[in-house]
């Protein structure tokens, strides 16, 4: 990848972030966020309503993300600022609801972040095999390293994201293409493992219940849009790379899902945390056993990285905009980046993975995305009202509107209930929580904020303003 | 409309707001694996007879689970461990309530924030 033009981005006259990255990063930061959930996290939807209750979800969730990248390609495409979604809904909703699009999204990225420490640790030890040995000090280096690495640039951190994100996928291809997928009984043996009487062991029940950890295949791919204000062609780069990058996880995804399935029982497929891993050794092949694994490690890696660089900047973003306090918003003099918010969460993600185990981290960071996907179909809605096709420039028009938002904010529902089938008391406290912390931001925190320097957008008044 | 100045806050009170934010943070996801509300309710149908035919498992999935190094007896608790789907109907609605007045606080405050934003960007021109 060559990166020629340095120029920086001007926010005010201040220090502001650098405009370096093209589509191939906006992709390698999507994917990369996302790719580990083939590593770990989707067989969980196995455990929730057997195999095919997994393939299906996959394919209904599928759905549901394809609508949440058409949204963001719109809307990002044409309000083009960091935060992403949390700049989407400054712009088209509110402050308030920009400050709970921007906490949904910390939260969603930081606890994938653990996920991705706890799954990393507990690999290398699984590998190890040593007795005694625990996780805890690779989760902790794991988490600091990849901290300093985005403290140093984001272009450093997209470019190494770039690399294991490509070796980590083309292990998938590898795998796929080594158990000959055309045909069955030589190694694939799914015929005998998803029988007609184990297919959905739950019924149509376990199928919704598998919607939880079915966003797993996907979640993430939204983060493309926290990069909006460092590409170099927003309303270029961002609908590539997004919709570049949901093709790759659609392809990923089905190759998973029919390489595990034909190799294990479903009973084991949705309990271990290595379902890759654990399919390229029971091919026989130690060749394809340790390529899976490096590719697990490397996958945990480039979500973890990615991670961190989307969570701190939409955390920077609420800095800026003084709805927290103004000192998390300085970018660093030498490298341009938002160090001290990667700092600041750094201590609580790492407090996060030695108290929460992988599939309470895993629901954590659901939680969050199901929230924002929710805001994301209302908000394209008011977005299209405000102002109609015409009425300003958009990088990108999705098609078919209202369908996909209608089929979003459906699909947000099921997954809401399904949520609520295993955690919800874990989602009522969640709401709670975001509850209360509005109260303190309307009734408090609002008063810090320069109104008129909410809108930053050379756009026409909104209609009906 | 008149350009509003918001107060500039003292760095005791910045300190003060990053407090509140760390700790709302830590009860709302701390508290509820504190309390063992998270987690979807699993148990272990028990099987007096531990073969892998009692356990549903044809030739191919026992040849597999032995390769994966269980025996029926410790492939036992894996298979057996199931979830009992049963809808409780208060804490559906308590969520729904929750997540339905969420939402209408969220988008009808933001809409009266929104509107002093819009006439002081677009009545300043």
């Amino acid at each position: 990848m060559t990166t020629t033009v340095l120029e920086p981005a001007i926010h005010g006259d201040r220090v502001s972030l650098l405009r370096v990255l093209g589509p191939a990063h906006v992709w390698a930061l999507g994917v990369g966020i996302v790719l580990v959930g083939e590593f770990t996290g989707w067989n969980f939807s196995a455990d929730k309503g057997g195999a095919l209750a997994a393939l299906i979800v996959c394919w209904i969730v599928g759905l549901l993300y394809t609508s949440v990248a058409m949204i963001d390609s719109e809307v990002t495409s044409t309000v083009a600022a960091a935060g992403g979604q949390y700049a989407q809904a400054k712009h088209i909703v509110g402050p308030l609801m920009a400050f709970n699009v921007a906490l949904f999204l910390v939260f969603a990225y930081t606890m994938l972040e653990v996920s991705d420490a706890i799954l990393l640790g507990d690999t290398i030890v699984a590998k190890a095999g040593v007795e005694g040995l625990t996780h805890n000090s690779f989760i902790a280096a794991t988490i600091v390293v990849l901290a300093w690495l985005n403290y140093r640039g984001v272009l450093m951190t997209l470019n190494v994201n770039f690399v294991i994100t490509a070796i980590a996928y083309v292990s998938i291809v590898i795998l796929f293409f080594s158990v000959s997928p055309w045909t069955q009984g030589a190694v694939l043996k799914l015929n005998e493992l998803v029988t007609p009487g184990n297919a959905l062991p739950y019924g149509w029940i376990g199928v919704i219940a598998a919607f939880q950890f079915g966003i797993w295949y996907y979640l993430g791919i939204e983060g493309t849009t926290q990069a909006a204000e460092e590409v170099r062609s927003p309303a270029r780069s961002l609908p590539y790379g997004t919709m570049a990058g949901m093709i790759t996880l659609l392809i990923a995804a089905a190759m998973t899902w029919y390489v595990c399935a034909s190799l294990m029982p479903w009973e084991y497929l949705g309990i271990t945390y290595y379902p890759l891993w654990d399919a390229g050794k029971l091919t026989g092949s130690p060749l394809l056993e340790n390529l899976l694994f490096i590719a697990t490690l490397l996958a945990a890696l480039a979500s973890a990285n990615g991670c961190i660089n989307d969570a701190a900047r939409a955390w920077f973003s609420l800095g800026r905009d003084r709805y927290l306090p103004s000192w998390f918003s300085a970018v660093h003099p030498k490298y341009r980046t938002p160090y001290r918010s990667i700092l600041f969460l750094l201590p609580i993600a790492l407090a996060f993975a030695f108290i929460a185990d992988l599939n309470q981290a895993i629901t954590f960071s659901i939680l969050s995305g199901v929230l924002q996907y929710t805001f994301m179909s209302i908000n394209i809605m008011m977005f299209r009202k405000k102002w109609p096709l015409g009425t300003i420039r958009r990088g990108y028009t999705h098609p078919f509107h209202p369908l996909p938002a209608i089929v979003l904010f459906c699909l947000c529902v099921v997954t809401f209930f399904a949520i609520f089938l295993g955690f919800g008391s874990q989602l009522i406290a969640m709401t709670i929580f975001y509850f209360l912390i509005s109260l303190w931001f309307h009734f408090y925190r609002y008063k810090f904020v320069r109104r008129g320097d909410q809108f930053t957008m050379p756009w026409p008044k909104p209609q009906g303003y | 409309m008149s350009r509003y100045t918001p107060p500039e806050q003292s760095k005791a009170g910045q300190v003060f707001d990053i407090v509140v934010v760390v700790v709302a943070i830590f009860v709302a996801l701390w508290l509820p694996l504190k309390l063992g509300l998270a987690g979807a309710a699993k148990s272990i149908d028990a099987l007096d007879a531990k073969t892998w035919e009692a356990l549903g498992q044809n030739p191919t999935m026992a040849a597999i689970w032995e390769k994966l190094g269980y025996t029926p007896e410790t492939a036992h608790d894996v298979i057996q461990n199931r979830f009992h789907y049963v809808i409780d109907w208060p804490t559906l609605i308590i969520m729904a309530a929750v997540l339905i007045g969420y939402f209408v606080f969220l988008f009808r405050a933001s809409d009266r924030e929104y509107r002093d934003v819009i006439n002081e960007k677009f009545d300043d021109k």
